[in-house]
């Protein structure tokens, strides 16, 4: 294009459609597609067709939908218009709270203490690519056996009660934490780790002096992101576990008493309960940083 | 004018060192953790010593019991029915909570709200539907619906419908802000700017969250399914309470393949679109 050389009263000459991609009909493309546009849309394509697909699929056992979502609707409305309590009281659901606030608490602080040096052996940055990958494929592994079949597994291996939840709850959360931890160490600024090396710290010191402070603000962030998961993840087990709190408080009035109206003020308890946690996460978070 | 201009006037600098501050935010953290965790095992009878003698006996249950023996391999086919279903559900339910919350999160973002008081109204149903926990949604549904693969998707779609809401409107205001301020100058109407700009901007970060979703949709399903004695959560539940932990362990053993799998494949995708 710069031996293009104009000269005054020359015709301009310049091929233009040369370097233009029409479409067959002759028309000039406006959009070129690029490699991952082509990729969205054929993630997008698979999709829609494996969700066409499904719908073909599932067995509806001849369920009449009008009806049940017309019922649906009204129980809906009972459920959120009319909470009230019978089977437990105030103070005692409140009790029922805290104690699945608890071992969502406990569950974070294991995960996160267990989480804190496995991500330590995995991060790019500091560890030994051998051992980051052995931990690695081992906590991929631990992640994807849902929470629920952990705590099933340890009810039978620790019998039923707080240990066998927290355990449960805290094996998702360690492998959870270690990957994101890992994430936070490996973002931060490589310089700081040369230097501290050059200097001839420890490894520890490094960890402490280094590591510690400049991913503190991202590790708190995922912390508290996690110990919101594991208090509903609590409320769900001790639903589907039994392993007590809120959660069985809602599974029992809604699989035991069919009583809806006991479920929705439990239900406004505990969505009140999420809020507060979240907001109290985000003044918290605020502070640390 | 005059408050911005306190604003710059630079603040008496904090003395203490830096070292002594990050001692003080550490001890206070710590402290905090141990007052926690302490009202926390008192509140559940916690036993701190049983909780880590139960971790060597619980890995040496698994090593002995579940472990896939012939009557589980017999059942095969029908775990790998059943574990169709169940990602065929989850990716269902991502996809149409997903078409639902882009247009719903429209109404929500800051760039493309059509008025201040509907944007509040999505952002506070939003936030209902991702705080309301699935459990509720699913014992809900299981009154009208009873054991049907419908309750397993209406109740993990509204959990998702709220979640994919949430990010989406985030997204939006975080991707598309100035290819709509770019639009609207050419003259597009409202329908243009949102095909022709927010679509093709926001994409690859939806596809992305949808990927994630369907991931976390498939450990879900087995909670829902174990609930409602629905799809492979209650296969495992009957196996498991049978006692029959051979056949469990190849339930769990498929899940973990079939995460694993969906886990790999969302990020080539998110390697290649990213």
């Amino acid at each position: 294009m710069d031996k293009l050389v104009i000269a005054e009263g020359a015709p301009i000459s310049l091929d233009l459609h040369k370097y233009m991609r029409k479409s067959r009909g002759g028309k000039i493309k406006t959009a070129a597609m690029s490699k991952s546009g082509l990729a969205v849309n054929l993630t997008v394509l698979v999709l829609l067709g494996l969700t066409a697909y499904g719908f073909f699929t599932f067995d509806y056992k001849n369920i009449n939908i009008a009806e049940a979502v017309s019922s649906t609707i009204g129980n809906a409305k009972v459920l959120f218009g009319q909470p009230r309590l019978r089977y437990n009281t105030f103070p005692g659901a409140m009790n029922a709270l805290l104690a699945t606030f608890s071992l969502g608490a406990l569950s974070t602080i294991f995960g996160a203490l267990i989480a804190f040096f496995g991500a330590l052996l995995c991060a790019k940055n500091i560890a030994n690519p051998i051992t980051a990958n052995i931990i690695k494929s081992f906590v991929a592994l631990v992640r994807a056996v849902p929470t629920i079949l952990w705590v099933l597994i340890f009810t039978v291996a620790a019998g039923l009660g707080s240990v066998a939840a927290v355990a449960g709850l805290t094996f998702h959360s360690a492998g959870y934490l270690i990957k994101a931890y890992a994430e936070s160490i490996e973002e931060m600024d490589d310089g700081a780790i040369e230097a501290l090396k050059a200097t001839g710290a420890s490894f520890w010191q490094i960890v402490f002096q280094a590591v510690v402070p400049s991913s503190m603000s991202h590790m708190t962030a995922w912390t508290f992101l996690r110990l919101e998961i594991n208090f509903t993840n609590a409320i769900a087990i001790g639903a589907a576990a039994g392993a007590g709190g809120i959660g069985f408080d809602l599974y029992m009035a809604g699989s035991h008493y069919f009583d809806l109206q006991e479920l929705g003020f439990i239900t406004y308890i505990v969505v009140a309960a999420v809020i507060l946690l979240e907001v109290a996460a985000t003044r918290i978070k605020a502070r640390i940083r | 004018m005059s408050g911005e201009h306190m604003d710059k006037v630079p603040k008496p600098q904090d003395q203490t060192s830096v070292f002594v501050r990050r001692r003080r935010t550490f001890t206070l953290i710590f402290l905090g953790v141990m007052a926690v965790f302490s009202i926390s095992s008192a509140v559940t009878n916690y036993d701190v010593i049983g909780g880590f003698e139960s971790i060597p006996a619980a890995i040496t249950w698994i090593a002995k019991n579940l472990i896939p023996d012939e009557k589980a391999l017999s059942r095969l086919p029908n775990i790998i029915k059943k574990l169709t279903e169940t990602a065929l559900l989850s990716v269902a339910v991502t996809v149409c909570a997903g078409i639902c919350a882009f247009f719903f999160s429209l109404l929500g973002t800051r760039i493309t709200k059509i008025n201040p008081w509907i944007a509040r109204t999505v952002r506070i149903a939003a936030a209902f539907f991702r705080n309301v926990p699935d459990v509720v949604w699913a014992m809900l549904l299981l009154f009208s619906f009873g054991q049907n693969i419908l309750t397993g998707f209406f109740a993990l779609f509204f959990a998702t419908f709220g979640m994919l809401t949430r990010t989406f409107i985030e997204t939006i205001d975080e991707v598309c802000e100035a290819c709509v301020e770019a639009l609207y100058a050419t003259g597009a109407t409202y329908l243009q700017t949102v095909f022709r700009g927010i679509v093709p901007h926001s994409m690859p970060e939806i596809v992305s969250w949808v990927l994630y979703m369907i991931e976390t949709n498939i450990r879900n399903s087995t909670l829902i399914g174990v609930l409602t004695a629905t799809g492979i959560g209650a296969m495992f539940d009957l196996y498991y309470k049978r006692m029959d932990y051979g056949s469990a362990s190849m339930v769990v053993i498929s899940i973990v393949i079939l995460v694993i799998a969906i886990e790999i494949i969302s990020n080539q995708i998110r390697k290649v679109i990213m």
